[in-house]
C-alpha cells in the first residue's frame, strides 16, 4: 500500500536529509577555503625536486 | 503496515529531525564558546588568515557541541529527572542515547584533528583536553559526586578563548590564562544563583549541588567570596598586552555591579527570597550573563582599537 501524502516522519528525515546535505557542503566548502588558504601562505613551500630525481 | 499503524508508532530511533541533532551540542552554550574563542583568537598578537581563522571557530564550537553531546549522553538518566532538562532530545525520546554517543565522538574526533590540520596542535590538543574535562572530569566524575562539581567543572567552560588564542599563535601565555581564569572564577557563582531558584531540581535528581549539601545560606556566602574573589582577575587583564582603559572601565562597571548583586543575595534569607519568587536571584544570574559578554566584548574592542590604530601604542596604554 503507497501513502497517499507524505507522513510527517518523511518530512523529519527529509529535513535531516537536506541539514546533512548543507552541512556536508559546507564541510567540502571549508576544507577548499583551507587548502587555498594554505598553500597562498608566503611560508608555504612546494619541496624541491633535485635535478635527476624523480 | 498501514498509515493508521505507522501515525499511532511513537518515534524510533533513526526517526529524529535535524534539529532534534543540533540541540545535542547545547546551541545556547556554543555561543558562549564561539564568542570567547573569537575573542581569544583576535585579542592575540599576530594576523591569523581569516579562513583558517573562520574554520578554527567553527572545529572548536563543533568540539564544544560535541561534549556537549556526551554529557547529555551520559546525565540522560538525571535529564529525565529535572523540570529544566526534561525536554532535551533524549528524555524526550527523540535521540537514542547510542545515537548521542555516537554523534558525540564522532564530532570530538572530527573537530580535534580538524583544527589540529587547520592551525597547530597545541589548540588541537587543548580542545581535546577540553571535552575530556568536560565529559570525563565534570560529568562522569565530579558533577554527582562533589559540592565543588561546578568550581573545577567551570574550568572545561574557560578552555575556549585559551584555544582561540593557541590557534592563532601557537602557544599559552599570560593573557590567555587570565582570560582562562575570568572564566573559571565567573562561573560557580553564575551557577549558584541559578541554582538557588531552580530550587527542588538538582535535590530531585540527587546531583550534589552546594545548595543541597551545604545549605541556601552556605551558597549565598559562596556567591559573595566567590564574585569578590573573580573582581581582581577580571581587572588584572586590564592591565595586560590585551588590556586597556575601555577595557577597565566595563571591567570596572560590571564587576562594581556584580559584587552590588552579589552583596544582595548575602543579605537575603530564603523568606524574602521565597516572598518576591526570588527576584534578586534572577536578576543577578542575568547580570552575569551580561558580564561575561561585555568584558570579553570589551577586550575585542580593545583589539579593534589596537588594530586600527586608534590606541595609545602598546597594549592600549601608551
Amino acid at each position: 500500500m503507497s501513502f497517499r501524502k507524505p507522513h510527517e516522519l518523511h518530512g523529519r528525515r527529509y529535513g535531516r536529509n537536506i541539514g546533512l546535505g548543507i552541512i556536508l557542503a559546507g564541510f567540502v566548502a571549508l576544507i577548499f577555503g583551507l587548502t587555498i588558504a594554505k598553500v597562498s601562505d608566503e611560508s608555504f613551500a612546494v619541496p624541491t625536486q633535485v635535478e635527476g630525481t624523480y | 503496515m498501514s498509515d493508521a499503524s505507522l501515525s499511532a508508532s511513537p518515534a524510533q530511533p533513526g526517526d529524529a529531525s535535524f534539529g532534534d541533532f543540533f540541540a545535542l551540542l547545547k546551541p545556547r552554550v556554543m555561543t558562549l564558546v564561539v564568542f570567547t574563542a573569537l575573542v581569544g583568537m583576535l585579542a592575540a598578537p599576530g594576523s591569523i588568515n581569516p579562513v583558517i581563522g573562520f574554520a578554527a571557530i567553527m572545529f572548536i564550537a563543533v568540539g564544544g557541541g560535541a561534549s556537549g553531546a556526551l554529557n547529555m549522553w551520559w546525565d540522560a538518566d538525571i535529564d529525565r529527572i529535572m523540570k529544566r532538562t526534561r525536554g532535551r532530545p533524549i528524555p524526550a525520546g527523540k535521540v537514542s542515547e547510542g545515537e548521542a554517543f555516537g554523534f558525540g565522538m564522532a564530532l570530538s574526533g572530527i573537530s580535534v584533528v580538524m583544527l589540529g590540520l587547520a592551525t597547530n596542535f597545541m589548540a588541537a590538543g587543548l580542545l581535546a583536553f577540553t571535552i575530556f574535562f568536560y565529559v570525563v572530569i565534570y560529568s562522569m566524575w565530579l558533577k554527582r559526586w562533589t559540592p565543588q562539581n561546578i568550581v573545577i567543572g567551570g574550568a572545561a567552560g574557560a578552555f575556549p578563548p585559551m584555544i582561540g588564542w593557541a590557534a592563532a599563535t601557537g602557544s599559552v601565555s599570560l593573557e590567555s590564562v587570565l582570560m582562562f581564569a575570568l572564566i573559571f572564577m565567573w562561573t560557580p557563582p553564575h551557577f549558584w544563583a541559578l541554582a538557588l531558584f531552580m530550587k527542588g531540581d538538582y535535590h530531585e535528581a540527587g546531583v550534589p549541588m552546594l545548595t543541597v549539601t551545604h545549605g541556601r545560606r552556605s551558597t549565598r556566602v559562596h556567591i559573595l567570596v566567590y564574585t569578590i574573589l573573580l573582581a581582581p582577575v577580571a581587572l588584572a587583564l586590564a592591565f595586560t598586552s590585551i588590556g586597556g582603559p575601555l577595557y577597565l572601565a566595563v571591567a570596572l562597571f560590571y564587576n562594581v555591579q556584580f559584587l552590588k548583586g552579589a552583596w544582595d543575595i548575602w543579605k537575603r534569607d530564603e523568606v524574602m527570597a521565597e516572598a518576591d519568587g526570588y527576584a534578586t536571584e534572577k536578576k543577578v544570574f542575568k547580570q552575569s550573563l551580561y558580564y561575561l559578554f561585555a568584558l570579553f566584548g570589551a577586550l575585542w574592542g580593545e583589539a579593534i582599537l589596537s588594530y586600527y590604530g586608534v590606541s595609545y601604542g602598546f597594549g592600549g596604554w601608551g
